[in-house]
């Protein structure tokens, strides 16, 4: 018997599910407040307990494993040359190793976002610029820079190769807590998420933990190997493309609507079609964005802000809410819970608002071009007209009664032909939680957590007419 | 090894001449960093900020050239490029128009060399090696 415990310490609970490998079954799952502030033991021991009275009695297990995304989860600050090309390469880099992109600079730094840097709690920098044997001049100035102002958070250089040699210089001249590691941009329009991605994670186990007071916990389990937003893409990843004789799902979306943040996961290639031209720097397969200004709670009030007041004076007459109010009771209060059906039904409505938004900034674009030639269609970012199934996770999607119409957000409801928004999916929902687990199990027996996913991944709730299609 | 920005610039999708150049430049010994078709002027200064270019070849085939051209330099100048040569090539403008003053016209909107419909890129190799100073 193979009892694995995983546990995802996240930024309001501590997430914890039990499996048996032998079985390819969840024992249990549980959860509690993360008390990182205090000592982590404390929510974890609580969540464990909880467990073990689902259970029935006290098992042991043979690996105990976690990812974390607590005390503000993993913050890089991303620097490049140009904003449309290394920076967004840095930026994407940064996004596929699980992190949130607080600061994002261009060309040469200045003082003050020096000062951002160092007041922001970055945990980690990666510098980027230039493609290979391209500009150097760029990122030299920027880690000289960077190492005299001082700062000892790891800075992971991952620009021009060329530039390599002046920039260990710099690291040691200046005693800074450097790495290097492969361009994220090779050639123009070319991304290399890989080697950087690996080095964020291994910085992540080594040095991050132990400032995030999960150290702590060392004792009680094996090890933490992920932030949990990796945690996710990696399942995500196994979901889609299967493992050996396994099959997985084929081309898939993954919406995760939590408190403070809104991500989008693709797990597609960029585009199918033969008639259009590609622009821009290359997608990734597995593609994750995150919205800061997308949640349920913390980031509430984001919802809001970007609409006019005509719109939110329709909105309040339309759906008979206070919307601003709304949003602000949740901002100050992140451990509300819905208490009735008014609750619930702005639950409902902030969550479609996120699905929305979020797969509005995550899915390309396509333009028809007229040319002397004729028609011709130009493309940016990914398609995603063709994923076979959309599937929702968080806690707001999981407890709704309506998950049909949060998941239906992120298809192209609004006709615009111009969003290559997913066209006719299936629609299915994590309904126990279990993707970050699911990635971390994947870390150890890959076949074991495609198995339990493809069995408690399922259909949604609601509109089962539209499910059963 | 000098380092050449090259693309088809505006709404234009000649893909063709574009792989000619491409070929015949990287077999020359040039650095080539094909931007390929319906690239806009911002693309073009982007890759060579990013690369390091000493050079940017842009082509037009589709006779809009001169609509797509204009404030060229400018941009560069603002990206701090401003030094940077600036070469292009191709059916430039609509219809049979004097060529002498088709080049004095882009050579005003900043480009250092201009060239006639049914150039060979060989013929502009020379001129690379001068301008390059190689």
């Amino acid at each position: 018997m193979a009892n694995y415990l995983l546990i995802d310490f996240g930024s309001t609970f501590t997430k914890l599910c039990a499996v048996n490998s032998e079985k390819c079954e969840i024992l249990g799952t549980a959860s509690d407040f993360t008390t990182v502030e205090t000592d982590i033991t404390e929510g974890y021991q609580k969540a464990l307990s909880k467990l073990f009275e689902k259970i029935g009695n006290k098992i042991k297990f043979e690996q105990v494993i976690a990812c974390s995304s607590a005390a503000g989860g993993l913050k890089m600050a991303a620097i490049g040359l140009v904003k449309e090309l290394t920076v967004e390469a840095a930026k994407r880099v940064c996004l596929g190793a699980g992190a949130k992109v607080d600061l994002v600079f261009s060309h040469h730094l200045n003082q003050s976002e020096i000062q951002q840097i160092i007041t922001g709690k970055i945990d980690i920098v990666l510098l980027a610029g230039g493609s290979d044997g391209g500009n150097s001049e760029a990122v030299i100035y920027n880690a000289e820079i960077l190492g005299k102002s001082g700062i000892k958070i790891p800075v992971v250089f991952a620009g021009n190769k060329s530039a390599q040699d002046q920039i260990t210089e710099i690291f040691n001249k200046y005693n800074m807590n450097g790495h290097i590691c492969d361009n994220v941009m090779p050639t123009i329009n070319v991304l290399n998420i890989t080697s950087a991605r690996e080095k964020i994670r291994e910085i992540f186990l080594k040095q991050i933990i132990e400032a995030k007071g999960i150290k702590k916990i060392e004792n009680d389990i094996n090890r933490v190997i992920l932030p949990t937003p990796l945690a996710v893409l990696d399942a995500a990843k196994l979901l889609s493309e299967g493992y050996l004789e396994e099959e997985g799902l084929g081309e898939i979306v993954v919406v995760d609507i939590g408190g403070a943040t809104t991500d989008l996961y693709s797990i597609c290639s960029s585009s199918k079609r033969s008639d259009v031209i590609i622009q821009g720097l290359e997608e990734p397969f597995a593609k994750r964005t995150v919205e800061g200004d997308l949640g349920m709670r913390y980031s509430a009030p984001g919802i809001v802000k970007s609409l006019s007041e005509r719109e939110i004076n329709f909105i309040n007459k339309e759906k008979g809410v206070d919307i601003v109010s709304e949003v602000n009771r949740r901002y100050s209060n992140v451990k509300l819970l819905p208490e009735n059906n008014h609750d619930e039904f702005v639950e409902q409505f902030l969550a479609e608002m996120c699905a929305y938004r979020a797969m509005h900034r995550h899915c390309g674009r396509i333009n028809e071009v007229l040319t002397p030639m004729g028609k011709v269609f130009n493309q940016v970012g990914k398609d995603l007209s063709d994923v076979s199934y959309v599937i929702g996770t968080g806690g707001v999607v999981i407890k709704s009664k309506k998950q049909y119409d949060i998941l239906k957000q992120t298809t192209n409801i609004l006709h615009n032909p111009s969003e290559l928004r997913p066209n006719d999916p299936e629609f299915l929902v994590d309904h126990e939680y279990i993707m970050a687990a699911m990635g971390l199990l994947s870390k150890i027996d890959p076949m074991v957590a495609l198995k339990i996913m493809k069995k408690h991944i399922s259909h949604i709730r609601g509109r089962q007419d539209e499910t059963s299609k | 090894m000098k380092t050449i920005v090259i693309g088809v610039i505006g709404a234009d999708v000649h893909a063709v001449g574009n792989k000619i150049i491409e070929y015949t430049l990287s077999k020359s010994g040039y650095n080539v960093i094909n931007i390929g078709v319906l690239s806009s002027q911002e693309d073009f200064i982007n890759a060579a900020i990013e690369t390091n270019a000493d050079m940017i070849m842009v082509s037009s085939l589709y006779g809009h050239g001169e609509i797509d051209c204009r404030g060229m330099r400018d941009k560069c100048i603002e990206s701090g490029i401003e030094n940077i040569l600036l070469y292009v090539g191709g059916n430039i403008v609509v219809g049979k128009q004097d060529f002498t003053e088709v080049k004095q016209r882009f050579i005003e909107m900043g480009f250092n060399r201009v060239y006639p419909p049914g150039t060979s890129i060989d013929e502009a190799l020379t001129d690379f090696k001068t301008d390059l100073g190689e």
